[in-house]
């Protein structure tokens, strides 16, 4: 399936109209578990992102995401506007001069997101973040060779839904220990809407 | 909420604007930004000194920028980090060539968007070092959590790593130097009542009536304990204990003290505080080598205190007496 500009711009409109309709949701998690702005500022800077790269025209994938990697990085703050903007950022530099991108090509431009999301995050699988549903979703497309977003979309569900279960070990929340147990972690959960985005995006 | 501000969402340029007018000789905002500059950076031939965090945390760390300390204070909203490209604006605008440090306090946000930054500049030819600073003993460190948090110890961290620029040292000195007071300084707060982000309109944590938080960090963080009010005597038992126990001071060490106070409480009272301090060194043949009692990392109208220590040698004693002139602290 072909990913172009097109259908790059879609996946963050979409992904922009989910984080809009979740916002008190996500901000709900990280009252829980964390300092509560996580909604707020996820939806400031995807609102950002949409009205920025709207009308821009892009020669290639690499600019596209370079400009979304540093809209989320200006406006989205705390901790989530680093680890995103990283992402976006090394999937700019995988897809830099592109003007489409295979399933291939865009599941190592994902790939290189996670490693950025882990390197910025210094989180591994396990320690309740949302690398425990960018690992498992990314273990999954590898292993496919192809893009099967809507099964990968299911699959980030499932393990939003099992960091609940989990003891936060990084970000905020790792000072609440145990009693971090029984509550979603608000990264995983905004992870989870970027899957589900992008099967919208490129299956309808 | 009950607070002298105009509008909840605007307290951080408000406050940048009135800072800025007031002190117009030593001071300036760079314009666009949450970014307050020496009015004479950069400055040729010094590594430049760059610090920061959420605001609410006032002296800290704008109050700390002029000769012998930072060169910039990068003020992020109440109680949330900076962004990358406001980090990176400080850089740009206080290195002379001669590299820049970054002091970030030990929170992820922060250590994740000041590393960012790092990375931006480094991109553009900027040499940049970076020190963590983790003093709070409250909460534990290990490897496998995000580790002890950065309070008002940081302060001494200004204090030395800006002294040593001044005198021209390279990059890699006055990154050790702040190294040094990092492993050498220890502190741990307490909280009597709650504070109010303004964005949020209420208290982020409550406490009753004779209600303590002991152990609790500058964002109201969790300590190690909600407990009975005590005495102030009990109270700086407790907290000096705990950093004594952590770092292991001997007969004839010399320190610095700091008795801080968060927001809200009257000086007579950490003065009192310092009273059970200063008897508990000297009782120990712990020599003090200077107090410094006030409000230098505060968490907007907390009330409470916390106590820090540094571990002094002959080579933090000069910096530390070394001149310095900024609003917060003059030497």
């Amino acid at each position: 399936m072909a990913f172009g500009v097109e259908q790059a711009k879609r996946w963050m409109s979409i992904a922009n109209d989910h984080i809009q309709q979740q916002k008190q949701y996500l901000t709900e998690l990280d009252q829980a578990i964390g300092d509560g702005d996580h909604g707020l500022n996820m939806a400031r800077g995807f609102q950002e992102v949409v009205e920025k790269i709207a009308s821009a025209n892009y020669e290639d994938l690499g600019s596209l995401f370079k400009d979304i990697s540093m809209t989320l990085i200006a406006k989205v703050g705390g901790a989530s506007g680093p680890l995103y903007g990283t992402a976006f950022l090394r999937m700019s530099l995988a897809l830099a001069g592109k003007k489409e991108a295979d399933d291939k090509e865009l599941i190592a431009a994902l790939e290189a997101a996670l490693d950025g999301i882990k390197a910025r995050g210094k989180a591994n699988v396990g320690e309740k973040t949302m690398v425990d549903v960018w690992e498992p979703v990314m273990e999954f497309l590898r292993e496919k060779e192809s893009l099967q977003v809507k099964e990968a979309a299911l699959l980030a569900k499932e393990k939003m839904e099992h960091t609940k279960e989990l003891e936060a070990k990084k970000g905020r929340a790792a000072y609440l220990g145990k009693r971090s147990v029984g509550h979603i972690d608000p990264g995983s959960a905004s992870s989870h809407l970027l899957f589900a985005a992008l099967a919208e995006a490129l299956e309808g | 909420m009950k607070k002298l501000i105009n509008d909840p969402n605007h307290v951080v340029n408000d406050m940048l604007e009135g800072m800025a007018a007031a002190y117009p000789n030593r001071l300036r905002r760079l314009p666009g930004t949450n970014v307050i500059v020496r009015h004479d950076a950069p400055v040729k031939g010094k590594v430049g000194v760059v610090s920061g965090g959420g605001s609410g945390h006032e002296p800290a760390h704008a109050g700390y920028v002029g000769k012998g300390m930072l060169d910039a204070a990068v003020c992020g909203e109440v109680f949330t980090s900076p962004t990358p490209d406001q980090v990176l604006e400080a850089i740009k605008a206080v290195d002379s060539g001669k590299g820049v440090l970054l002091i970030i306090k030990n929170y992820t946000g922060d250590v994740m968007n000041f590393e960012m930054a790092a990375e931006l500049a480094e991109a553009e030819g900027i040499n940049v070092a970076k020190v963590i600073v983790n003093d709070d003993v409250a909460v534990e460190d290990s490897t496998f959590t995000t580790g002890r948090r950065g309070i008002a110890g940081t302060v001494f961290v200004h204090k030395i790593a800006g002294a040593l620029a001044e005198r021209g040292a390279s990059l890699e000195e006055v990154e050790a130097a702040a190294k040094k007071v990092v492993q050498n300084v220890r502190s741990m707060g307490m909280a009597l009542t709650p504070c109010t982000v303004p964005a949020a309109g209420k208290p982020g944590f409550e406490l009753g009536e004779n209600e303590i938080e002991v152990g609790i960090g500058i964002h109201g963080e969790p300590g190690i304990e909600k407990t009975a009010i005590k005495t102030a005597d009990e109270i700086a038992e407790t907290l000096l204990n705990k950093i004594l126990d952590d770092m292991k001071l001997e007969k004839g060490d010399r320190v610095a003290v700091m008795i801080n106070g968060l927001g809200a409480t009257p000086l007579m009272e950490l003065y009192i505080v310092n009273k059970k301090v200063s008897e508990m060194l000297e009782e120990k043949q712990i020599r003090i080598h200077e107090t410094f009692v006030g409000e230098y990392m505060t968490s907007l109208e907390m009330a409470g205190c916390s106590i820090s220590l540094l571990k002094l040698d002959d080579s933090l004693i000069e910096l530390l007496d070394a001149p310095a002139d900024t609003i917060a602290l003059k030497k």
